[in-house]
């Protein structure tokens, strides 16, 4: 048997490297079919309509503004606490940590907190914010929520960001008589930034899509007007898919594909988006 | 002036250190408040209830066997096809694509990571499992194949994402050497390359497999939510229900502080302990190879 496919290794190689595209294929294909198929789909409920006014008989008819408004509040205000909060931990760790014990733990923290399932930070906020805090089903728990959630992806993105920005320019700015965080400001953070850009909008992106963690923080069923605070529950994109798609019945399926759709280009339009950046930057990188 | 500049700097010293011991902090209140909300479970509900096959919470039945073995169910399914998957489109980018199809394709594959897992779960609905019913014929396609093949999409680009970045940290002298010799390179790849980076590999493995545990909203919508207890692979065939599915599930009409609130908390600490021991594992793993690499290289 080995022998045969010793003699035969031109053969083994080309059917081996047949499988591995063939396997390749039935990964990407698939993908592009599904994003493909939702746009078709999606398109012909779209309107001006659906984009700007409240649902209407049980959700069946109208549009899903209150939803649209509530991702994008939630993600305003998961950017709020887990911008600054990650970036800083990340500034932390590339710029300030020493090689120790300390660190290390902190760095198992991080890698610990990125793979809590998502329905374990629900109960956390629940426990914590919504009930021990007291801040209520809200906007704000719910917030507080994705934040932790997000906080793993911007800390490690935003650390290589910084990483990656060379030595010698620290070398100059500290030569130059910059203390240590004027260094960091004025040279490491700005020479970072496109990196730190899209890892911020990948981590958003991540909590935009997400809906476990919010099922018992912050979503509502359905609400018929606008939150005005922070401490009102509020309708989501991903929430009021799976409500649509699975509570109530007789849901006309164009709505449902054209929720997906937003959803979908919430979420692609993110991501296409730290795409560009990444590239730009790239581009136009002086080191 | 320059006191007040020194003032400054110690300032944000100390505030970006504690933003960085943060991560710490999170870790050990989510720990807390699980023991705290999820512990009184054991003393309200007798420990061989709690570890027996019946799941019917509404007359106090608070069995977690059906639903341990739900999420076995699925999260095996989902590795029998993420992983094969997985390493063998990581090994096609790194090893076979050219430079600009790698480029090109590796985002997208991302792009499935990136698709909310509710969206997944709503082609699942109306797609997947119409299909699976009448293919297979089965009396509901709503099934834990359903979800684990869902799930073997969601874990995919994990495992491709890792496994490719560290086959492609194997430095290029080793194919070199390999293909000098003589090998070709479906030989390279096999004998060198993937030994090479299995420690990668392997890390890929586990968070992939890691994150279809975790895996909530997908499943909660497809797998048909039947706690049923699963036994072995033919059970794939049939209705389950997850820990995670369970506790999205139900946490929302719960009383607080009442058992059946405690036994959800207590599925959520069983959840965070083995999402603990995953990454704990994984990164034991990148670790010493870390350390032998040092070691070689030096």
């Amino acid at each position: 048997m080995n022998k045969f496919f010793t003699k035969n290794r031109d053969l083994t190689q080309k059917l081996g490297f047949s499988l591995l595209t063939l396997m390749t294929l039935m990964t990407i294909l698939p993908i592009i079919a599904t994003v493909i198929y939702i746009i078709v789909q999606g398109a012909p409920a779209i309107s001006w309509t659906f984009i700007s006014d409240f649902p209407r008989e049980g959700m069946r008819e109208g549009g899903i503004i209150p939803a649209i408004i509530g991702t994008f509040y939630l993600t305003l205000g998961t950017a709020i606490f887990s911008v600054p909060l990650g970036i800083a931990a990340a500034i932390y760790l590339s710029e300030y940590a020493p090689e120790n014990k300390a660190t290390r733990l902190i760095r198992l923290a991080i890698i610990n907190l990125a793979g809590i399932p998502s329905v374990v930070y629900g109960l956390f906020g629940l426990g914590l914010f919504v009930l021990f805090l007291n801040f209520g089903t809200s906007i704000l728990a719910a917030s507080l929520t994705l934040s932790i959630m997000t906080l793993p992806v911007i800390i490690s993105t935003t650390e290589e960001a910084l990483r990656a920005v060379p030595q010698s320019f620290r070398t100059v700015s500290i030569s130059l008589g910059g203390t240590r965080w004027q260094t960091i400001r004025k040279t490491v953070l700005p020479q970072a930034l496109p990196g730190i850009i899209t890892g911020v909008i990948l981590g958003l992106e991540r909590a935009a899509g997400e809906t476990a963690p919010i099922l018992f923080t912050g979503a509502a069923f359905f609400l018929p007007r606008l939150p005005h605070s922070p401490f009102d529950a509020t309708m989501a994109l991903p929430y009021h898919l799976f409500v649509i798609s699975t509570q109530v019945p007789e849901m006309p399926i164009k709505i449902q594909y054209g929720t997906a759709l937003v959803l979908l280009v919430f979420v692609i339009g993110m991501n296409a988006l730290a795409t560009f950046v990444r590239g730009r930057a790239r581009a136009k990188r002086q080191w | 002036m320059q006191k007040d500049l020194n003032w400054r700097e110690f300032l944000i010293t100390r505030l970006i250190k504690f933003s960085g011991y943060s991560a710490i902090i999170f870790v050990s209140m989510i720990f807390f408040f699980l023991l705290k909300e999820g512990l009184p479970a054991l003393s309200e509900v007798p420990l061989g209830d709690l570890f027996s096959t019946r799941w019917y919470p509404i007359e106090s039945y608070y069995g977690i066997l059906p639903l341990i073995s739900g999420s076995i169910l699925v999260t095996v399914g989902a590795g029998i096809i993420a992983v094969p998957f997985g390493i063998g489109v990581a090994i096609y980018l790194a090893e076979i694509a050219p430079r600009w199809l790698r480029n090109m394709l590796k985002p997208l594959v991302e792009l499935l990571g990136g698709l909310p897992s509710v969206v997944l779960g709503f082609l699942g609905i109306l797609i997947l499992s119409p299909t699976l019913r009448v293919t297979l014929d089965l009396p509901t396609g709503l099934t834990a194949l359903s979800g684990a093949l869902l799930l073997g999409g969601i874990a995919i680009p994990t495992v491709v994402s890792i496994s490719e970045d560290a086959l492609d940290a194997v430095p290029k002298s080793y194919r070199d050497a390999a293909l000098a010799l003589g090998a070709t390179r479906w030989q390279t790849i096999w004998r060198v390359t993937l030994p090479a980076a299995r420690s990668g590999v392997l890390t890929a493995v586990m968070l992939g497999v890691g994150r279809s545990i975790g895996e909530t909203m997908t499943v909660m919508m497809v797998t048909g939510n039947a706690p049923i207890l699963a036994k072995g692979l033919g059970d794939l065939f049939s209705p389950v229900r997850t820990m995670t599915a369970t506790i999205a599930a139900e946490m929302g009409e719960v009383a607080n502080a009442s058992t059946h609130y405690h036994v959800l908390f207590f599925i959520g600490l069983v959840l965070f302990l083995i999402s603990l021991a995953v990454n704990m594992t994984a990164s034991a793993i990148v670790f010493r190879q870390k350390k032998r690499a040092e070691r070689v290289l030096s």
